[in-house]
């Protein structure tokens, strides 16, 4: 593709044209972009069984080939949902620095600020690496300790990869039900928190620092540069979440050609009420993202385990962690730690049981 | 003799943004050196709030981001 002579300056091609007309050609090559990604999806499911029962020749109604096709399907189906949301929120965060956040979230009361510290939680950029430094810069605004923890809970649990991988394998009315409960949960637990009274129990040092923030250098963006930042964190988060993707489906797709179908349903089922509580507990030392456990979730729920219990074994995987515990320990005192943790917990196995009831 | 100082607890991120000033300094020809300063009462002195971020000669110019080596290298032209 490269110019063999460089004399020209318009001779170097789509660089040289991203350039010049610096918004036209981020449109054009987002529609173009988004062309691609419709023929794609469309395609996906008579793509897959082509693949599977007339390229390699599989018998239908076999094992192997259920697997196999749900593997070849899901996976494409999967990456591309994935991609098209986190464009669009990449872009839609870049309206909401954690600087910005911060304003509108200090000095708000409890309750109302509950609710608004969830909300923001989902649209803000966060990584569990930089939560001790946004919770400081929280708490020295103002912001009062139990609506930092709503947004501390919110960011991580309630997310576009979770709700597009729940959308696109288990269904739409669970995505929406999963960001109102979990939603819910941030509320009800940094409330609960802001109740009793534990900022005694924050590091005494945290308390000390001042300035925190005060050197906010994102300035204003232009539009292109926000375009920008949607491809880059597509990159990003595709780069990381891609392969837990191919794994968790490979997981599922074993489970969803090679279980009987309602074999779990006697220890994951509705009947077996001490199901959600052991879900939880078993989800505290795992960690791992959204893209790791959903595709998970849905096999098992194929198989009999019934919803409540499977959601609130994500939740306790994506929102309680005890790598988190362990970052969060630099700024809170051992019995605030805990007690965080036992309310969260608690405020999911209530959520596990409730979607157990109205499902 | 530019510092660039490196701010994060150590994830991933903080990784790939020491590796990208590591590059922006043999790119843009400049003298320097990368510190990684991962201690969070010392990463709160630089009163950020969102890591990783960057400094330059204890001066922050980037926080909550990944800038890449051409970026950093503009930085330090």
């Amino acid at each position: 593709m490269s110019e063999e002579t460089g004399n020209a300056p318009q001779s170097h091609g789509l660089a040289a044209i991203a350039r010049a007309h610096p918004l036209a050609s981020r449109i054009a090559l987002l529609v173009a972009a988004l062309g691609a990604w419709a023929v794609a999806y469309v395609g996906l499911l008579p793509m897959s069984e082509w693949l599977v029962y007339d390229l390699i020749g599989l018998a239908r109604e076999s094992h192997l080939s259920e697997s196999l096709a749900f593997f070849v399907f899901e996976v494409p189906k999967v990456l591309l949902l994935l991609a098209l949301v986190i464009y669009g929120v990449g872009v839609i965060r870049t309206f909401f620095t954690p600087e910005r956040t911060r304003r509108l979230l200090a000095g708000r009361r409890q309750v109302v600020g509950n609710v608004f510290a969830a909300g923001l939680g989902v649209v803000t950029p966060f990584c569990s690496c930089s939560a001790v430094p946004l919770f400081i810069g929280f708490v020295e605004a103002g912001v009062p300790l139990g609506v930092t923890l709503s947004f501390l809970i919110a960011a991580p649990m309630v997310n576009e990869v979770a709700a597009v991988l729940l959308f696109g394998m288990v269904g739409p009315k669970v995505a929406l039900t999963y960001i109102g409960l979990g939603l819910g949960v941030a509320i009800v637990s940094g409330w609960v928190i802001g109740r009793l009274k534990m900022e005694s129990h924050v590091e005494d040092w945290v308390w000390e620092v001042q300035g925190a923030g005060e050197n906010e250098v994102e300035g204003g963006m232009t539009l292109v540069e926000r375009l920008d930042a949607g491809w880059a964190s597509l990159k990003e988060i595709m780069k990381k979440v891609s392969l837990y993707v191919v794994i968790a489906v490979g997981v599922g797709a074993g489970i969803h050609g090679y279980v009987p179908d309602n074999w779990l349903a006697g220890i994951m089922g509705e009947a077996a009420w001490w199901s959600v509580p052991v879900a939880v507990v078993l989800g505290v030392p795992m960690y791992s993202n959204a893209a790791g456990v959903v595709p998970i979730i849905q096999a098992l729920t194929e198989k009999g385990a019934s919803l409540g219990t499977a959601l609130a074994f994500m939740m306790s995987v994506i929102a309680l962690s005890l790598p988190e515990a362990i970052i969060l320990r630099k700024v809170l005192k051992p019995r605030l730690i805990v007690t965080f943790m036992a309310i969260v917990a608690a405020g999911i196995v209530l959520v596990g049981y409730l979607f157990n009831a109205i499902w | 003799m530019v510092k660039i100082q490196v701010l994060g607890g150590g994830c991933a991120k903080c990784q790939t943004l020491a590796e990208n000033a590591e590059n922006a300094l043999s790119q843009a020809g400049v003298e320097g050196q990368v510190e990684k300063v991962t201690d969070i009462q010392e990463i709160m002195s630089y009163k950020v709030m969102s890591t990783p971020a960057l400094a330059i000669d204890g001066e922050v110019k980037v926080a909550g981001k990944v800038p890449s080596a051409d970026e950093i290298a503009e930085m330090l032209g």
